[in-house]
């Protein structure tokens, strides 16, 4: 079944798909649709939405209802996320399933409310206190804010850690044809011995994050590390276009790589042989799915609407094989496929001079 | 026979940290008999706090969640939100719940969340060592107003029951002590009192407990009995601010 959705409206269908039916969060533009949608929908099937008093507020209502064993999400934009993180350090050292939404907007500071990926840095290298991880899923179509948001609960449940999606307001703005998967509407139901829902059958459970003595918090630590090995090596996603025969290799997430996609396009009619990279999980990065790619490139470039956040991934997978460019808007400013091309075809004349 | 003094199954057997002349120990057994009175140990899930007491699921025998700074009765309210059929309560003390805290418990208290919030205040930031508190009194000596609190420095102490008395939201708001057993007495049936109208559906309790912190007010145990009674007490008066009930 196909539906035309909004990405942030998608966001919302494809979480009560998942079984979502709790969502804690705090008016902040431009996430705003997926919170209205869900005031309308959750209670229409039994769920609860609340509007919390602060970003703080919701995401410690997140912890306590996940700690429940409540399906859970949260949503909110740049400023609101970073007024999240110290629960969300909380909640993946309890180890609690939940869904966090972050619709970017540009940064820093106040920002503006125009589209950006200046989180990633904050989405992928922990945001909060102390060594955790989030898996971090980057869509970049209406489809994809569905049937990601579906993934990220899943993850969320077999891992049993915080997932977070990051988009941007022209993502969550846009109008797309969805399909709609019902194989998730009866979600099944998932054990959680670990929730506290009251001792009635012997052993009482403790949800908590503290640990005084420094022994059994590194225990914590490497329990965490362990699995977040398990993720990387078991969920890397990524999406290649036409990089069979690339020479000249473009890696952007999100709506960037929509655009960059136009510029690869762009780049074949000249005869460049322009491919793309598109990180789907940006955390784990799909260092496995671009290695082979990387060296059959000449060149790599970075696109990103930030100054530079996921170009120190692509270089640590590059590992100083092959140069990398990079070329990035921030702001709100939205990079054109012209811009792309004219960096593209830059980068292939200096990597002839180079090799000449 | 006289009966021998028990154990609440509310409470664990492990030996409590608190020192000396502290109160959460007292408190701690009144909640747990408050537990055990309504047979709902198997159905509640309790929410710990901040400082002193951020150890509470150690010594309570009941499903436990330990929250950020501040933020148990947000904690509690997504308890209660998934688990409306179970007991909720937040235990906190007065830096948790008056300072770093303040919009959650007064948004909980607003909108009338089911859940009971034990306040613990005893006029000091215990667990870092008796810094100033919202709580602490005008004159008070602490680490952090080693001359005594004065206003223009360190503004009024807050009394959050008052404050809170003002909502709309809130069922049952007292503020007890137990530095005397018929004190004791009567926090008890106080602390009774909050988790019936939980059980019963009634909406938002809670309970302020004047305490002692012999250690960080530099008093003995019974200099500190004294100490609350004289300063404390005439300035967070004893009663209840609201009750459904009457």
């Amino acid at each position: 079944m196909k539906k035309l959705l909004k990405g942030n409206v998608a966001i919302g269908e494809a979480a009560i798909a998942a079984g979502c039916r709790y969502f804690f969060g705090y008016p902040i533009t431009p996430q705003t649709e997926l919170s209205e949608h869900l005031a309308t929908r959750l209670p229409e099937i039994g769920g609860v939405f609340l509007q919390a008093e602060s970003e703080i507020a919701a995401i410690n209502m997140v912890y306590g209802a996940a700690g429940a064993g409540g399906t859970v999400m949260t949503s909110s934009s740049s400023p609101g996320i970073s007024l999240k993180t110290e629960t969300i350090s909380y909640i993946a050292t309890a180890e609690l399933p939940c869904v966090i939404v972050n619709i970017m907007r540009g940064g820093p500071g106040l920002g503006g409310i125009q589209p950006s990926q200046s989180d990633y840095f904050q989405a992928t290298k922990g945001g909060g206190h102390g060594d955790y991880r989030l898996i971090v899923l980057a869509p970049s179509s209406v489809q994809e804010m569905y049937s990601l948001t579906t993934k990220a609960f899943q993850l969320a449940e077999t891992y049993r850690n915080p997932v977070m999606i990051i988009g941007d307001g022209l993502l969550g703005q846009m109008m797309e044809p969805v399909e709609i998967n019902d194989s998730f509407l009866t979600p099944a139901q998932v054990d959680k011995p670990w929730a506290t829902t009251g001792c009635q059958n012997g052993q009482r459970r403790i949800i908590n994050t503290l640990y005084l003595d420094p022994e059994t918090l590194e225990e914590l630590n490497q329990k965490l590390q362990q699995k977040y090995s398990l993720i990387v090596s078991q969920e890397q996603m990524a999406e290649s276009y036409l990089t069979t025969d690339a020479e000249y290799l473009l890696v952007a997430f999100g709506t960037t790589a929509r655009i960059a996609k136009e510029a690869v396009e762009a780049a074949r009619r000249k005869g460049i042989k322009a491919g793309l990279f598109r990180p789907i999980s940006l955390w784990p990065f799909p260092v496995s799915h671009i290695a082979p790619l990387i060296n059959k490139s000449r060149a790599v470039l970075t696109v990103e609407m930030n100054c530079g956040q996921m170009l120190e991934d692509v270089k640590l997978a590059v590992n100083g094989k092959t140069d990398v460019y990079f070329y990035g808007r921030s702001g709100g400013m939205v990079p054109s496929s012209k811009e792309i091309l004219d960096k593209i075809i830059e980068m292939r004349d200096r990597s002839y001079e180079c090799c000449s | 026979m006289n009966a021998v003094p028990k154990i609440p199954s509310s409470l664990t057997d492990k030996q409590f940290h608190y020192c000396p002349g502290c109160s959460h120990g007292i408190i701690h057994r009144l909640v747990a008999e408050a537990l055990d009175f309504h047979n709902v140990r198997e159905n509640t899930v309790g929410v710990a706090s901040v400082g002193c007491s951020v150890l509470a699921y150690n010594y309570f025998n009941i499903d436990m969640q330990q929250a950020a700074h501040g933020r148990a009765p947000a904690v509690a309210t997504g308890i209660k939100r998934v688990l409306p059929g179970s007991i909720v309560f937040s235990y906190q003390g007065d830096g948790d719940l008056a300072s770093i805290g303040t919009a959650e418990i007064v948004h909980a208290a607003a909108r009338g969340e089911n859940i009971t919030v034990i306040f613990v205040n005893n006029a000091c930031y215990g667990m870092t060592g008796g810094q100033m508190a919202p709580t602490s009194l005008i004159g008070q000596v602490t680490s952090t107003t080693p001359k005594g609190r004065t206003q223009p420095e360190a503004g009024y102490p807050i009394k959050v029951t008052e404050m809170l008395s003002t909502l709309d939201g809130p069922v049952y708001l007292s503020r007890v002590s137990v530095h005397k057993p018929a004190q004791i007495r009567k926090a008890a049936r106080s602390i009774q009192k909050a988790f019936r109208y939980q059980i019963e559906n009634k909406g938002f309790s809670l309970v302020e407990i004047l305490a002692t912190c012999p250690t960080n007010w530099k008093l003995t145990p019974l200099e500190a009995v004294k100490w609350l009674e004289n300063n404390m007490i005439p300035k967070y008066p004893l009663g209840e601010f609201k009750d459904v009930g009457v």
